[in-house]
């Protein structure tokens, strides 16, 4: 007669699978990429001819951040602070100020008659510019756009922008378009 | 009556914990098969930016990243402490840039192709020269959607 084999104790198999499963809940990772989106403008066709695009010199901001990550905005020396407001004025032109861009009705399905401002941003950059200042500037023109665009949803839908479904979406970012263009590349005050 | 008193004496049975480990190893292959491994190493010291408005990366899948900083310090002997831009698993120059996003877009299905975003992670500290460059090569093979990776700030 064979002895009966005593049953194997597996209570501590459930600790090493555990100790298996906290190795990988730590080593996954939930990554998610986090950005600032950006679409860059074509490139101009060789064959045809570069014209200057005439926008009216009032409806232009220059926003430049030279070499030592100072900043200026239509020509005099600005903090990062103020940026914000500063383009949340020139966009939005609450006084409709003859320097200040200017707007054109549209009719926006779902909105009617709404000014839309002809504002441009103008971002350029020296070469010696630190990323991480072009990257405060860049959230900067973003954070102007988005509380405008919040505003603008808060009075006429009563939620904020991110809270909207799609279509609303799509009616707020064409009554505040996001005009930001990345000029090209100057060669100014090499380093 | 001695019935009832039998019944009391009975202990109560222990609750079997052999199906527990099962329950577990569920978990364990879960997240096992979830679970994917960075494929590329990473050579170039990255701190990415931080960006109060940043927004989330939509479809991670159809995404190329180009990385841009200064080699890690293992490398830096061989490759100095210039920033860098790594593509894949290598360092590469802006010229390689065109090849790697035709790779990257025949890599995608036909539909999925637009929707193709580059994902910039650049260091801080790198400056902009290197940058433009990029850009301007993605202007030139116009993959024009583009991302500039950084965090949320807190």
């Amino acid at each position: 007669m064979s002895k009966k084999t005593p049953a194997i104790n597996s209570s501590s198999t459930a600790d090493i699978a555990f100790l298996l499963l906290c190795y990988f809940l730590m080593t996954t990772t939930m990554g998610t990429q986090m950005g600032l989106s950006r679409r860059l403008p074509p490139i101009p066709d060789q064959n045809q001819k570069v014209e200057d695009q005439k926008v009216n010199q009032r409806n232009i901001i220059i926003v430049k951040v030279n070499s030592s990550d100072r900043i200026f905005a239509g020509n005099e020396p600005i903090d990062v602070s103020f940026l914000k407001d500063k383009i949340k004025e020139f966009v939005s032109n609450p006084s409709d100020n003859p320097s200040l861009p200017e707007k054109e009705m549209k009719e926006i399905e779902g909105l009617g008659q709404y000014p839309v401002s002809k504002g441009v941003i103008s971002l350029q950059n020296d070469r010696g510019t630190s990323y991480k200042a072009y990257i405060a500037v860049q959230n900067e023109l973003v954070k102007a756009i988005n509380e405008l665009r919040d505003e603008l949803s808060m009075s006429r839908f009563g939620k904020k922008f991110a809270s909207l479904d799609e279509d609303t979406q799509d009616i707020v970012k064409k009554a505040i378009p996001q005009n930001i263009s990345e000029a090209e590349p100057k060669n100014v005050g090499k380093k | 009556m001695s019935k009832f008193k039998q019944e009391d004496k009975k202990e109560v049975p222990a609750i079997t914990s052999s199906s527990l480990s099962d329950i577990v190893f569920m978990l364990l292959f879960f997240f096992m098969v979830t679970t994917q491994l960075r494929e590329t190493e990473n050579k170039v010291m990255v701190k990415i930016p931080q960006a109060s408005e940043s927004v989330k990366l939509e479809r991670k899948d159809l995404a190329a990243h180009i990385n841009i900083g200064t080699p890690i310090r293992s490398l830096q002997a061989q490759f100095g402490t210039d920033a860098r831009i790594q593509l894949n698993d290598s360092f590469k120059t802006v010229q390689d840039i065109g090849n790697y996003i035709a790779a990257e877009r025949d890599s995608k299905s036909e539909a999925d192709r637009p929707f193709m975003t580059v994902n910039i992670k650049a260091d801080q500290d790198v400056r902009m020269g290197i940058i433009t460059e990029v850009k301007q090569e993605l202007r030139k093979c116009s993959a024009l959607k583009i991302m500039y990776s950084s965090r949320k700030a807190e």
